[in-house]
């Protein structure tokens, strides 16, 4: 184990609640420096993984470490060296902006020396500067993301955790809270973060899928993109949309397709030999066929490829 | 320990007291309400029971006796009657508690026999108003009669019997029998059940409810930390207010002040610290602002009121309700309370109740302080 690289390590870990096993013997690192991306559906185990690793709940077995230190064992230690940020936002909203970053600041004994400074960085790096006597309440949505990511990482901690950040935020703030994120990084900041937005993942160095507390795939995008394919993929245009994919499941060559906004996507073994055979078997059905050609898998095709080939194992849940 | 964590928590939660306008009505507009209510509301002596009168005999005899009723704070003469059927229909509508009537021949059985009997009808369906108005009459018709006795004597040449038996009560502690100097002090008791179980029990459901729970147990602050730094704000406040209740009680109230007001604080202290807790234990337990409130209420505002002796007699209730009241701290500080207002400072007494207090706080901390984790489960 290279420990002093890998920032976090998980190991085997479990987490029941009752008899619904929300986190299923997952084992992965995370290491210094890099954005450590967790994707997957709501309900997949990635806030109960996260919340593990701040000591929030204990781990039904299995191991995880934070900053070489055991989170189950001394919770107190590890909580000194993360920033973490929930995802409701959970900052104090009748107290104002200053008054929430000085709360945070004195949890965390940030040294007084240099707390004007931090101060002051956080303000700037939320775009709050000159709003520090506004009413938390009163700020919009990216703002108050910005300050709680501003308030959880005030004492630089080396690595931070952020719980979808950017949910339901608007997508000018979720580009510059991104960049933020890759701020920290350049900084030598380890930043574990999860989301559900697939665009998102794209910033991420390395990335665990996860379905159902189970990591399906894990690498780096492109890594993703290309080894968990089994095949390559096709656009498919046609209408109507129903019927078309319908065709495609009996078309010759194709092993999956999905629907992906207006147009179809279709896995295929071999692209330029299984197009011409895809043609026919829409037009014999008298389907429209509109484009149809060759195109780089996104996270998204990977990810749908995935959790479909658990979904067709038997015995899965309705 | 950090002083610099703590010295944060307060600080935050001084902020969302201080913006909080419930937080506030309770910690200054509560005190004050209570001892309206309890200084000049609840008033346990029966004074001015409304009589009514109806005097067939009709001579200065009659008369003279009849002015003793007038002549005393417990009775106001409301009517003079001038028929059975008008006397009782005053106190079926409820116009006098108490009636009187003198008999036709009064003046004249007096004169001849010595003897004469008067008749009182009271409305008992409040029977402890009832049975002290009965007891207010039966004494004036004594104190009458026997002036009567001796005038009585002296005309027919007898010499005056002295009573074999005289009583002398001598009134101690609260030398006036002022209901309002027994009932005030255990106002003090009252408002501390409010400010500091009431709030307290909001401090750690509020952060649950709101989600800032969360934030705060992800950072390095320990939970000793979250409870002392929580808790500091609502001490200081409750000794605030039991300052403005004891001030109010000595100075506006006039109820006498004994005992050393040291001593005072430092009960109320100890006894604070106990609510505190307990406010806490909801808190931290019940997660909910609403059921924390409710329970904290529950177990301290309702048998402070009812159970502690600050109203109704211990030593009058059932033998198992005396059992339960050994296990309500309140019961120990409204009789500290009172023993130093009215007695001053007998040791021994304020030292069993001191003990009791004593016992059931260090409980309570070491309760309060387990039940709650830095977790989510």
């Amino acid at each position: 184990m290279s420990g002093s690289e890998a920032s976090v390590v998980v190991e085997d870990l479990t987490k029941r609640f009752g008899t619904f096993v929300a986190v299923d013997s997952i084992s992965f690192q995370a290491h210094r420096g890099e954005i450590f991306g967790f994707l997957g559906p709501n309900g997949a185990g990635k806030s109960t993984t996260i919340r593990i690793l701040c000591g929030l709940l204990l781990p039904s077995s299995g191991q995880a470490r934070v900053a070489g230190v055991d989170v189950a064992r001394e919770p107190e230690l590890v909580r000194q060296q993360i920033g973490y940020m929930s995802q409701k936002f959970s900052l104090y909203n009748d107290l104002k902006v200053i008054e929430n970053l000085r709360f945070f600041a004195g949890l965390y004994s940030v040294p007084a020396k240099v707390l004007p400074e931090r101060l002051a960085w956080a303000l700037h790096m939320a775009g709050l500067e000159g709003r520090e006597q506004t009413p938390t309440r009163d700020l919009a949505v990216g703002w108050k993301q910005r300050l709680a990511l501003g308030c959880a990482v005030l004492h630089r901690p080396p690595i931070v955790f952020l719980d979808e950040p950017t949910s339901g935020v608007d997508p000018v703030s979720r580009r510059k809270f991104w960049e933020l994120i890759q701020q920290m990084v350049s900084e030598g900041i380890t930043v574990f973060v999860t989301t559900h937005y697939m665009d998102e993942a794209e910033y991420c160095n390395r990335l665990v899928l996860i379905d159902r507390g189970r990591i399906v795939a894990m690498g780096t995008p492109t890594e993703l993109k290309t080894r968990s394919l089994k095949g390559q993929l096709l656009l498919v245009e046609c209408e109507p949309l129903g019927p078309g994919l319908e065709a495609l499941h009996e078309a010759p060559g194709v092993l999956d397709a999905a629907v992906f906004g207006s147009s179809l996507h279709a896995t295929v073994a071999d692209a330029q030999g299984a197009m011409p055979g895809i043609r026919a078997a829409l037009e014999a059905r008298g389907l429209k066929v509109g484009r149809l050609e060759q195109i780089p898998p996104s996270l998204e095709d990977v990810f749908v490829n995935l959790t479909a080939a658990r979904d067709s194992k038997p015995g899965r849940a309705a | 320990m950090s002083l610099r964590r703590i010295f944060a928590m307060m600080r935050k939660e001084v902020i969302q007291i201080w913006r909080d306008p419930l937080s506030l009505l309770v910690i200054f507009a509560m005190p004050i309400v209570q001892l309206i209510i309890y200084g000049y509301g609840v008033n346990l002596d029966i004074k001015h029971i409304p009589l009514c009168v109806y005097d067939r005999d009709a001579t200065q005899t009659s008369q003279d006796l009849l002015k003793h009723f007038q002549a005393t704070d417990y009775f106001s003469i409301v009517h003079v009657g001038g028929s059975y059927r008008d006397i009782v229909q005053r106190i079926d509508r409820g116009a006098c508690t108490v009636a009187v009537v003198v008999p036709p021949q009064f003046s004249e059985d007096l004169q001849a026999h010595g003897q004469a009997p008067v008749q009182a009808l009271l409305d008992a369906s409040d029977s402890n108003t009832a049975s002290i108005g009965m007891g207010y009459a039966l004494s004036i018709v004594q104190a009458y009669s026997q002036g009567v006795q001796i005038e009585w004597q002296q005309r027919n040449g007898m010499p005056p019997a002295t009573p074999n038996v005289t009583f002398q009560p001598r009134t101690w502690f609260n030398e006036d029998l002022e209901s309002m100097a027994n009932i005030v002090p255990g106002v003090v008791a009252m408002v501390m059940a409010v400010v500091g179980a009431f709030l307290t029990s909001l401090t750690i459901a509020r952060e649950w409810e709101r989600g800032t729970m969360e934030q705060l147990i992800a950072t390095p602050v320990r939970k000793l930390e979250i409870q002392i730094g929580k808790l500091i704000p609502y001490f200081v406040i409750g000794m605030m207010d039991t300052a403005l209740c004891a001030g109010a009680a000595v100075w506006w109230f006039g109820v006498p002040f004994r005992g050393s007001w040291s001593v005072l604080f430092a009960c109320s202290a100890l006894f604070l610290i106990v609510v505190l807790s307990l406010g806490y234990l909801f808190s931290v337990t019940a997660k909910t602002q609403l059921a924390a409130s409710q329970f904290a209420l529950l177990t301290t505002l309702l048998p402070t009121f009812l159970l502690s002796g600050f109203i109704f007699p211990i030593d009058q209730m059932p033998v198992f309700v005396q059992w339960i009241t050994r296990i309500l701290p309140a019961r120990y500080y409204v009789s500290i309370l009172r023993n130093i207002f009215l007695k001053g400072t007998p040791v021994r007494i304020l030292a069993e109740n001191i003990l009791a207090l004593g016992i059931i706080a260090v409980l309570l901390i070491i309760r309060a302080t387990r039940a709650f984790q830095k977790r989510l489960e």
